[in-house]
């Protein structure tokens, strides 16, 4: 198998006792006052040592534990033989997305968690792996080769140009249908590049995917508020479409419900992290704002990823203290070890089991302390995680200038609002089947948060992926099944999105 | 990238824009708004669209010059771009027959309440309108109001034009003086909203304002734009922009519309440092202020907006009622400074 030039094929034996390589990062004292990138990459050398970790196993559990099935196996031992671009290959068959999983994919629940070696020792890094692929072939190692297949004629209208719209066009484009993306905002990406900042995901990574979807031959409008600017009857109508996928997200943030939450100084997540990264306040000259925190005191609610990215670029905007505050304890919080381990080195403290009871400010109604219940775990709740419950009389009050609430979103309703035929749930997520992303309407397929709830980038993308395998089977057969078995899907659909919920809390 | 079709000055720093935008002009309804970057890295910002044409295809927007983003919008004509309009958003304006109606519109608000005041008269209203503004030429459309309305009152703070005083100094003598009034929807600056609320409060008036908190993306999405209506927070944008006048907390409303004073004054300090400051913004400001605003020398016929509306009433008077305009926000930027 080794190519001539490539490294010589090691023995289990030998492979097994590498260990795993660390992803290079920058220092965190200087990283914290910047917003470059943390994680810096892997080098060749390292990227193959340790592909050769990979003891090729005979039925992969990796592959099992990605949504979207990249042929894990296949492209590590690639990078092992130093055959990149193949690898490069073999993993946009099934991600179109790879420098963004590669960066952003919670792994170790995933393709890392059912990887042999992680049983006795440290699973083999395949996220790490994917990136350095992904990186090696958009900084020009590989050779682009875009093959046009034969047009359907059929055209497909993408509603939102996150993850999941991003990897639904893909596909459907390869198939041979005219796509169209339709975003509300200015800029394309989603929650990719409104919510995720740019240390942990560079915004140019994503412009470089998305100029790859248009060089495939997907159209991008900006600007089109599906719902309000046009509405899904014209896109079947006027605008001539023969099917809608539904990729709009979650979109409505979620507040404490807490006295003072409207003072000034108290932001979501989706607007602090949309100030910031979106309209790039961090930058001198943005006309966009975002309160100066230059010294100042900042607390985060939640323990999510949302919260840590929001936590650690208040670190970067100057924070003098940032603090994530948490209702549970350390073991229940849901953001990935890996943004816990950065958001600790870089000085962010944690303040855990304690929640908040009001916001106060001053006569100017800006906010300038937070009222905290000390908290207890107790019995296992719903989600099994131990409740936290108050102790009575444990309050402490802490000075605080700005406060972003990290707790998860809700179901955006304009959907919902403007086309009432497609069925919803009480949670207002949109009723589609989870394998097919049907929905109650003919021709509308939905997938993403706006189904399950707030959740992962790579959840949204095999839900694209899975829409689009149901659009292209729509398209060439014309057969809307009698009624997909839509309601006991999403009686299961419905229970991850109130899990997922419940995560992000 | 969206054409402007027309600029025209309507008062000092207040300018009437038709642009190009054909899928927004078709969707909009009276009390809706749009979200717009004037250029690549610059900020979003909500305005009210105070007209539009779905046959030609343009939204009118009226636009006061107060921060540096609308200044830099006042400073284009026609045959400019803008980068970014995304809209109609928010819920649209609930027009009925209510009996009598008072439109309220406070500078710059006047301009958006015009097509409100022609919606409500055709839906059969007895319609009053009152036009305030600090001084003579920051009351705008009166004549055009004339032509539609069953009174017009004006007031200027400095007692420079009609009743020296506030807006709401009339209304309250109508009230006072035992006048049957229904329906009140007060558009302008917080503190005259807040103003109008409370006058018309211990009369159980049913009263509507719109508000214009400081937005984001304009779509539900990060709830900066979050206000305090009884004991509830709703989204102005997708709640509002109206609401009930006697439920809003005013004073949140308009701390948080204060949160970023000390970077907008910078903003514009630095803006006007290199581009000169006020009047100068315009191409050929004499010219194009001398044209327009002394409000007895203006020329109605002038005014696209006020041909527009003019020939929308005369469609109505032949056809069935016409929706048509309301709200506030002229700008992003706040009114009350």
């Amino acid at each position: 198998m080794a190519s001539e030039s490539g490294p010589k094929k090691l023995t289990p034996k030998e492979r097994m006792k590498i260990p795993r390589q660390s992803m290079p990062a920058e220092d965190p004292n200087t990283r914290r006052h910047d917003f470059h990138e943390v994680n810096l990459g892997f080098t060749t050398a390292l990227a193959v040592k340790e592909a050769q970790r990979c003891i090729e196993c005979k039925k992969p559990g990796c592959i099992q534990g990605c949504p979207v099935h990249v042929h894990i196996r296949e492209f590590v031992a690639l990078v092992a033989e130093e055959r990149f671009e193949e690898a490069a290959q073999i993993i946009k068959q099934d991600n179109s997305l790879p420098a963004i999983c590669g960066r952003v994919c919670p792994q170790e629940e995933q393709c890392e968690h059912l990887c042999v070696l992680g049983k006795k020792g440290d699973p083999v890094a395949i996220g790490h792996l994917e990136r350095f692929v992904a990186d090696w072939e958009r900084n020009g190692g590989g050779l682009m080769t875009v093959q046009r297949p034969e047009p359907t004629g059929k055209r497909v209208a993408v509603v939102g140009s996150g993850p999941a719209g991003l990897s639904c066009a893909t596909d459907l484009v390869k198939q041979g249908h005219v796509v169209t993306v339709f975003e509300a905002l200015h800029e394309l990406g989603g929650v990719l590049v409104y919510g995720i900042p740019e240390f942990r995901l560079p915004k140019e990574i994503v412009h470089a995917e998305i100029r790859q979807l248009e060089k495939l031959g997907v159209e991008f409008q900006t600007n089109v508020v599906i719902g309000q600017t046009v509405t899904i009857d014209e896109l079947f109508g006027e605008e001539g479409f023969d099917a809608v996928f539904l990729g709009v997200g979650a979109g409505l943030p979620r507040f404490l419900n807490v006295p003072g939450e409207n003072l000034v100084g108290v932001y979501s997540s989706n607007e602090f992290l949309t100030r910031v990264n979106l309209m790039k306040a961090y930058c001198q000259d943005s006309d966009t704002p975002v309160i100066d925190l230059e010294g100042r005191n900042v607390a985060v609610f939640g323990a999510g990823n949302t919260a840590m990215d929001a936590v650690r670029t208040a670190l970067r905007l100057g924070a003098k203290t940032a603090r994530i505050i948490y209702r549970r304890s350390a073991d229940e919080m849901p953001a990935r070890k890996e943004e816990i381990h950065h958001a600790k080195e870089e000085g962010v403290e944690f303040v855990l089991l304690h929640r908040p009871l009001e916001f106060v400010g001053d006569a100017e109604r800006r906010l300038r302390h937070v009222r905290l219940q000390q908290m207890e775990l107790g019995p296992p709740d719903d989600s099994g995680r131990r409740r936290p419950v108050p102790i009575e009389g444990n309050e402490t009050t802490l000075d605080i200038d700005l406060a972003v609430v990290a707790i998860g979103n809700e179901a955006n309703p304009m959907i919902q609002k403007s086309s009432p035929e497609i069925e919803h749930t009480k949670w207002g997520t949109i009723q589609a089947d989870d394998e097919t992303c049907r929905t109650s309407r003919r021709g509308v397929f939905a997938g993403g948060d706006i189904v399950t709830g707030g959740a992962t980038v790579i959840l949204a993308m095999g839900a694209g992926r899975r829409a689009a395998a149901s659009i292209d089977e729509y398209l060439r057969t014309g057969a809307w099944e009698a009624e997909p078995d839509v309601e006991a899907a999403n009686a299961d659909s419905n229970a991850d999105a109130n899990a997922g919920v419940k995560a992000a809390e | 990238m969206f054409p402007i079709l027309e600029a025209r000055s309507l008062a000092p720093d207040v300018v009437y824009f038709r642009i190009e935008a054909p899928r927004i002009a078709r969707k909009r309804r009276a009390g809706q708004f749009v979200i717009l970057r004037v250029k690549d890295g610059g900020e979003r910002i909500p305005l009210t669209i105070a007209d539009s044409d779905p046959d030609e295809g343009w939204i009118a927007l009226i636009v006061q010059g107060v921060g540096k983003t609308t200044k830099m919008l006042n400073a284009l004509t026609a045959g400019d771009t803008i980068a970014d309009v995304a809209g109609p958003l928010g819920e649209p304006s609930h027009i009925e027959n209510f009996g009598t109606a008072v439109s309220i519109g406070g500078g710059v608000g006047a301009a958006i309440a015009y097509p409100t005041a022609v919606a409500l008269k055709d839906a059969g209203n007895e319609v009053i309108s009152i036009l305030g503004g600090r001084t003579r030429e920051l009351v705008i459309l009166e004549n055009e109001m004339r032509e539609i309305c069953d009174e017009v009152l004006t007031t200027t703070d400095d007692g420079s034009y009609g009743i020296h005083g506030r807006v709401t100094d009339p209304l309250a003598e109508m009230i006072r003086s035992g006048r049957k009034i229904d329906f009140v929807l007060a558009i302008g600056p917080i503190p005259m909203m807040k103003a109008v609320a409370e006058t018309t409060r211990p009369h159980g008036i049913r009263t509507v304002v719109s508000l214009n908190p400081i937005m984001v993306d304009g779509t539900g999405m990060c709830g900066g734009c979050r206000v305090t209506i009884g004991d509830e927070t709703k989204f102005a944008c997708v709640d509002g922009p109206e609401f009930d006048a006697h439920l809003v907390d005013f004073d949140t409303l308009s701390a948080r519309n204060r949160a970023y004073l000390d970077f907008e004054h910078h903003r514009l300090e630095q803006y006007e440092h290199r581009h000169g400051a006020g009047e100068g913004l315009f191409p050929d400001p004499e010219k194009r202020d001398a044209e327009t605003h002394d409000p007895e020398t203006h020329d109605p016929e002038g005014c696209h907006l006020a041909r527009r509306i003019r020939a929308l009433k005369d469609e109505a008077e032949r056809t069935e009622p016409q929706n048509a305009t309301s709200t506030p926000g002229t700008s992003a930027s706040r009114p009350e400074e």
